[in-house]
């Protein structure tokens, strides 16, 4: 495939050479241009006002694996200390909805851990557990995990693979992907059925999390996708729920790495962000480090927890372990305050499905009041200490 | 001790803003830079090269502009760089990408391969761990420290979400790295004039010995559909009046959240 301009129809207006993520538009004789830099996103079709912008398909394009053969959706659910993690549950709520409008079984694989587990994942949601509870998944490897969830998807062949977006998911499941020549989406946000061709519509951050993107994997299976944690709603727990649990061997799993020690750190975030009501967030608009001494006094007020922009985190204001956003932590809390962030889409896909969202910024064009419930336009550094006055006058 | 490191050319993308009334990026002026975690992974290699003495190469794909990007790895103070670039890896997903690396990499010889944790234009973390199963070599993702290092095994500090494991694996092993693993080093003069000099070695798709079917869009499982702006929120309020009156207005509201 290719991108071309219809020189008929360009009018050289220029539109389509900002809309490029790659600068791979130039305006050659008054006619718009594409040249070698294009990475086919398409981003420049859209804005074309005169259509010009076409795609032409070359020999050999189309590449199409027997996919019919693929049926069922699987969640794989990790577990940390033989307890399966949250994420897990998410997955299954996310999975059944799937399976059912696909008309096929959920599976969970559980890797580790007991049958007890096992069992949960069933009355959240799954219809058959593949379960292998050799004691080599005790800690987290790369290797055993890879080659056994690659062996069982070549053995059973299901169509949907989906993962937490965690340390470990994002590590181990890129090898499945590249072991069987599939695609893999990251961090997906949302997912759908496409109800014309029955692909699974990946929705996730692209760009720095600036703009949103489907992802298809049409001609590959399974469809394999990691899933942000804390996006999707649990499946339901039902404790009358039926299913399956299938104990699965290897004896030709192997492993060269090996985890000698695991240390929790209690400090690296002294409150989990993940779990507090209200959190009180900071960005470059504070102007300095200082700036969040005030966040502090405000969240302690309130009973919260202070979060930061990556801007904030960059510039060194405060730890890293306090960043909210794409390469952060996502939080939904009761309620969010964005003091001086002016909401990079990176930003925003880490707290945006909070319950109510306060955002100060000077900027009243800011995106960070696109999803804001409440917006308040000026200097944080005046309305801050004025919020919590106000409200030291009310508690008294 | 021969250390490779991958790196990515990428839109600085904290510079990168949407238009709303397109839905499209506007790109207009935003400079193109060394993917930030990637410069903690020539730092990496860079500090390795300093223990056991050997020779960093930096290899990247992209188009021919990427470049300026192995030339600023040169002025780190890197020993040798190639660019894999060739119009028919256009369209590459991380699956495409990955194979070609390997490709690229397989002929090179290699004890220690670093990348940053992920690149800040896809964010997908994927071509690191992909690159290793290729090559059938072991990983440690998102590495925050390195303990130890030998001709024959590492030892690091691997960030996990409560915390760290220290993991122990044997060479040849690819890590990706994260920010806390070190400060990347200024280039120097010295390296600056090194990088002016650099003739940069240039593989296309015959040099690496790909198959065509398996790189670019052709080699890629996963395709982009649609890309949008995220929906705003439809219930906003806009608080009114002066600070002080805002303010007001915010305490009475919390108020009513039974927040005060």
């Amino acid at each position: 495939m290719r991108i071309v301009v219809n020189i008929e129809k360009c009018t050289g207006c220029g539109l389509c050479i900002d809309s490029c993520p790659f600068t791979s538009i130039e305006i050659k004789e008054d006619k718009a241009f594409i040249n070698e830099y294009c990475q086919l996103c398409r981003a420049c079709m859209s804005v074309c006002p005169e259509g010009a912008i076409i795609e032409i398909s070359e020999e050999g394009d189309v590449f199409k694996a027997d996919i019919s053969a693929y049926k069922g959706v699987w969640v794989f659910a990790e577990q940390r200390e033989g307890v399966i993690a949250s994420v897990a549950y998410e997955l299954l709520g996310a999975g059944r909805k799937l399976a059912d409008e696909l008309k096929t079984e959920l599976s969970a694989v559980l890797f580790g851990s007991t049958a007890d587990e096992a069992k949960e994942l069933i009355k959240c949601g799954a219809d058959k557990v593949y379960h292998c509870p050799d004691p080599i998944f005790e800690k987290f490897n790369d290797e055993p995990y890879s080659q056994l969830l690659t062996n069982l998807v070549n053995g059973h062949k299901p169509e949907i693979l989906l993962a937490g977006a965690t340390p470990i998911g994002r590590s181990f499941i890129p090898r499945v992907a590249a072991r069987l020549k599939t695609g893999l989406t990251a961090d997906c946000t949302s997912l759908e059925i496409d109800s014309e061709t029955g692909n699974l519509l990946q929705i996730r951050p692209a760009f720095g999390g600036n703009i949103m993107a489907t992802i298809l994997c049409p001609n590959h299976r399974p469809q394999i996708a990691t899933v942000r944690p804390r996006v999707m709603k649990r499946g339901e727990h039902n404790p009358d729920r039926k299913g399956e649990i299938v104990s699965v061997t290897d004896r030709n799993l192997s492993c060269r790495t090996k985890v000698t020690d695991t240390v929790k750190e209690a400090s690296h975030c002294k409150v989990n962000l993940q779990e507090v009501d209200i959190i009180v967030s900071g960005g470059r608009g504070l102007g300095d480090a200082k700036g969040f001494e005030m966040l502090e006094e405000l969240a302690e007020l309130l009973g919260g927890a202070v979060g930061a922009s990556r801007a904030a985190v960059d510039e060194g204001w405060i730890a890293y372990s306090h960043q909210v956003g794409q390469t952060g932590k996502t939080v939904c809390p009761k309620i969010y305050i964005a003091c001086g962030i002016s909401g990079a889409v990176q930003h925003l896909v880490g707290m945006q499905s909070s319950d109510i969202i306060i955002a100060i910024n000077k900027n009243p064009e800011a995106p960070i009041f696109n999803v804001a419930t409440y917006g308040i336009v000026g200097d944080v550094n005046e309305v801050v200490p004025l919020l919590i006055k106000k409200l030291k006058e009310a508690k008294a | 001790m021969n250390i490779i490191v991958c790196i990515k050319q990428v839109p600085d993308t904290a510079e990168v803003r949407i238009n709303p009334a397109t839905n499209t990026l506007v790109r207009e002026g935003v400079p193109s830079i060394i993917n930030p975690y990637d410069l903690h992974a020539i730092e990496a290699a860079l500090q390795i090269r300093e223990m056991t003495g050997g020779k960093v190469t930096v290899i990247t794909m992209g188009p021919p502009q990427a470049e300026d990007a192995l030339r600023e790895a040169i002025s780190m103070g890197v020993d040798d760089v190639r660019l894999v670039s060739d119009r028919a890896f256009a369209g590459a997903d991380t699956w495409a990408t990955s194979y070609a690396l390997y490709k690229s990499i397989e002929k090179l010889g290699y004890n220690i391969i670093l990348c940053g944790k992920q690149a800040i234009d896809g964010d997908t973390a994927q071509v690191g761990p992909e690159v290793a199963e290729f090559l059938n070599i072991p990983h440690i993702a998102y590495v925050k420290k390195i303990e130890t290092v030998s001709n024959e095994s590492i030892k690091v500090q691997r960030l996990m979400d409560e915390g760290y494991d220290v993991v122990e694996s044997e060479l040849p092993v690819l890590l990706t790295v994260v920010k806390e693993i070190n400060t990347p080093r200024l280039p120097s003069l010295k390296g600056k004039m090194a990088a002016k000099k650099a003739v940069i070695t240039k593989l296309d798709l015959n040099a690496i010995g790909a198959e065509e079917e398996n790189v670019g869009l052709k080699g890629s499982p996963t395709q982009v559909k649609n890309i949008f702006a995220p929906q705003a929120k439809t219930d906003r309020k806009m608080l009114q009046g002066s600070v002080e009156e805002q303010v007001d207005a915010l305490v009475q509201e919390l108020r009513g959240l039974k927040c005060v």
